[in-house]
């Protein structure tokens, strides 16, 4: 956890956060909580899973966690598979 | 010797058990599958596309996670830790459902199990609660210690994933049989009818199969091949076949009884 770069840049610049959702960056000028970031990634309705940072989010805590700088997320579904 | 198939408490009709991989689409899926008369389908779980349109169709709607079994494997875990977070992804997922399938691949090339990292993550899954049915090699001693763990079906390759390649090693697979006392399942290798049967002559108590209807020229049809060769190796298996003799001298026609041998051909 880096409190100073936090810190920082709540104090000089807008706090711009940046996740890794199935491997790919997404910046987000705010932290969000799961399911905001869910519905950004218009994924809401969708039947998911969340981990985060190797954690599993259960579907009633997505809108009590937030996602913060640095978090890594798996989003996965079923697939076809033997 | 039961007609039940019971899997961690629950018992099945149909002893064949099918991948829902590699199917042209989800219309053929759940034709071959129904076709198959499966109850316990096997899915994988995989990353999500973002941005995907959210009127695509899903596997859970093609095969209701009602009408079902769901089987949600690690297929591409190389690791036990990969493993079991894509277990409890697939737990949180399916509401909780704790059946699982468990493979941790050794090599790209052979798909070959890697049975350290399947005895650690076997032993992980038993403590968090899951019901574990796992893929292995066909060796008996490691089978026995898959059952110490916990888990509640040993299912040993007949062959290599996808290779079609059929039952190479019965011996070892009647040793796996005679090892453990939970079902045992031959998951991986089975290319047509005659394999399935095979397996079940026997005494496997299922068949796991995905390749060998997905990738048939009429899978529906091969769907339906394999679901009467499980049926008949089964009932073969518990009708207890003839023992093998090189030859017998005694034909199934009464020996006596016969006609006169004509007099010109005697000799």
């Amino acid at each position: 956890m880096n409190y100073t770069r936090g810190l920082n840049a709540s104090v000089s610049f807008p706090l711009m956060i940046q996740v890794i959702v199935n491997g790919s960056a997404h910046r987000l000028e705010r932290p969000l909580d799961v399911a905001a970031l869910i519905a950004r990634l218009e994924l809401s309705g969708k039947r998911i899973a969340v981990e985060r940072n190797g954690e599993i989010v259960p579907k009633s805590a997505h809108g009590s966690t937030l996602v913060a700088d640095g978090d890594r997320l798996e989003v996965v579904v079923a697939v076809g598979g033997g | 010797m039961s007609e039940a198939f019971v899997i961690a408490g629950k018992a099945y009709t149909s002893r064949l058990l099918i991948g829902t991989g590699k199917y042209r689409d989800f219309a053929q899926t759940r034709a071959a599958v129904e076709a198959s008369g499966a109850e316990i389908v096997t899915v994988a779980i995989r990353r999500t596309n973002i941005g995907q349109s959210a009127g695509e169709p899903s596997l859970l709607e093609a095969l209701p996670p009602s009408k079902y079994t769901y089987l949600p494997n690690t297929a591409g875990c190389y690791s036990a830790e990969d493993a079991v977070r894509t277990l409890r992804l697939a737990r949180e997922l399916l509401d909780g459902h704790d059946l699982v399938k468990l493979e941790v691949l050794g090599d790209p090339h052979t798909l070959y199990p890697n049975m350290p990292e399947t005895l650690a993550a076997a032993k992980q899954l038993v403590r968090e609660g899951f019901k574990v049915m796992v893929y292995c090699s066909d060796d008996p001693i490691q089978a026995k210690m898959l059952q110490d763990l916990g888990c509640v079906a040993i299912m040993p390759l007949a062959s290599l994933i996808g290779s079609g390649m059929g039952i190479l090693n019965p011996w070892n697979v009647q040793l796996v049989i005679d090892a453990v006392d939970l079902p045992v399942i031959v998951d991986a290798g089975v290319g047509t009818a005659s394999d399935a049967a095979i397996a079940m002559e026997l005494g496997c108590d299922g068949v796991l199969m995905n390749t060998a209807v997905a990738a048939a020229k009429d899978p529906v049809r091969m769907a339906r091949a394999m679901k009467q060769a499980v049926e008949a190796g089964r009932e073969a298996y518990l009708a207890g076949r003839m023992p093998k003799k090189l030859y017998s001298a005694a034909p199934s026609s009464p020996v006596e009884g016969k006609i006169a041998p004509s007099r010109s051909k005697a000799a």
